[in-house]
């Protein structure tokens, strides 16, 4: 028998994950600085004009657990391309990474691709959709979230979706409008609130 | 090379129902997260290593045709994973207040000067060690309302991306021995004492420069560990 010896760490390096803390209110001429004429990282147009793909736009609101509007949040979305790839090489003009500042009335909107299908965790695959972060004064650690498509038929073989209580599901899923854009309201509190994610 | 994500760590985080941040009180969703598969759309992010980040946007100094005022320092550390190891070619993006503690942005009505030679805002890619450094002023502290006589200890913003979905993060630097960290409500959200501690920089003589600059030394740790192959289970 051999007896496995440890030193205690006592003074050693802390590798426990940096916590979060909120963006604040002040975060846009660093992040989103358009209106101060700084350099974009990523905006709400998500494909450049070559890239291949069906045309979505989504527009929404975010809203506070009084249904106020929330007028300093910053939404990002991470996405496939149209094949269901990620960060594919060769495909210029497109990242899957949007960013928004929302308006002072809450509003935000992503003109980009209807992503493909995604590998799930076990073999099967995932509806089309999009992943969300949300990041605001007064929200300590990103929000994650999700938003699938209105008119996917796959939506009910999707093994997340599956996982959310059937009632709330709809949080989730962006509705097409006559117009065919696609709303997704946030609401980060309340009756409807939105499905948020321990990713 | 693919990295496995342990929720333990996410254990350092606030809460975001941390009802003293007087914000949270309307915008920290009330009902249960829902655990979260990690799919691809998770271990995948984008990648800004050709973003075009120039050396000048890591001095935050030398944006505008003077210098601005305040004590001039160098923030500098390392980009790690949960395993210590560094995250190369990431990107941090940060921002701050200037000297005075005023932030440019539009809506900050601080009674504070703002500063014709600073914005506050930059940007840098990680080298091959993980290593990032920024140049530029002490932030001030400022008021907010939060509550009777409320002030913000001296931070900056620090935005980062690592490797995928799970690794973005944005959070706050402080810096050390800071009187006002007893009654800040966002930095004490983070309940755990060694968590919090992580939020605060280390000043390092190593990292000043003589005649010029103060330096403090900030290690960013961010989600995810280096995955290593499981060995076959097998009986003795």
């Amino acid at each position: 028998m051999t007896i496995e010896t440890q030193a205690p760490r006592a003074t050693g390096p802390d590798f426990g994950i940096t916590p979060s803390q909120t963006i604040g209110p002040f975060f846009a001429y660093a992040l989103t600085p358009r209106a101060y004429g700084g350099p974009e990282l990523a905006t709400e147009q998500v494909a450049g004009d070559g890239v291949e793909g069906e045309r979505i736009r989504i527009e929404g609101v975010v809203y506070d657990g009084d249904g106020v509007p929330v007028g300093d949040a910053m939404i990002e979305i991470w996405q496939a391309d149209a094949q269901g790839r990620f960060n594919a090489a060769g495909n210029a003009g497109f990242t899957g990474f949007g960013r928004a500042e929302v308006t002072a009335e809450g509003a935000f909107h992503f003109d980009t691709i209807r992503p493909g299908a995604v590998a799930g965790s076990d073999g099967s695959f995932q509806a089309p959709h999009l992943s969300v972060s949300v990041f605001a004064r007064g929200i300590l650690v990103r929000l994650a979230t999700r938003i699938y498509l209105s008119d996917e038929p796959t939506n009910a073989e999707d093994p997340v979706l599956a996982l959310v209580p059937a009632d709330r599901r709809d949080t989730l899923i962006a509705q097409r409008d006559d117009g065919g854009i696609f709303r997704f309201d946030i609401r980060l509190q309340g009756e409807s609130e939105t499905v948020f994610f321990e990713a | 090379m693919s990295l496995i994500y342990p929720r333990d760590g996410l254990k350092a985080h606030p809460l975001n129902a941390s009802p003293a941040y007087g914000s949270t009180q309307k915008r920290a969703p009330l009902k249960p997260l829902i655990l979260l598969p990690h799919t691809l759309s998770e271990t995948t992010g984008p990648v800004f290593g050709d973003v075009g980040v120039t050396a000048g946007d890591a001095d935050l100094t030398r944006q505008h045709g003077g210098e601005p005022l305040g004590e001039r320092i160098i923030v500098s550390g390392r980009v790690l994973d949960e395993d210590g190891r560094p995250v190369p070619h990431t990107l941090v993006e940060i921002w701050q207040a200037n000297a005075g503690g005023r932030y440019v942005h539009v809506r900050d009505q601080h009674p504070a000067p703002l500063d014709p030679n600073f914005t506050g805002a930059g940007r840098a890619l990680t080298d091959a060690d993980g290593r990032y450094r920024f140049v530029t002023v002490k932030p001030g502290a400022y008021p907010w309302r939060n509550h009777h006589n409320a002030w913000r200890p001296a931070h900056i913003h620090f935005s980062l991306f690592g490797p995928s979905f799970l690794s973005r993060v944005i959070t706050q630097m402080y810096f050390p021995g800071d009187p006002l960290f007893k009654y800040d409500p966002i930095f004490q959200s983070v309940t755990d004492e060694r968590a919090r501690e992580r939020l605060v920089s280390r000043f390092d003589l190593g990292t000043t420069e003589p005649e010029w600059a103060l330096g403090y030394q900030f290690d960013i740790v961010l989600r995810g560990r280096h995955a290593t192959p499981l060995e076959e289970p097998h009986d003795h």
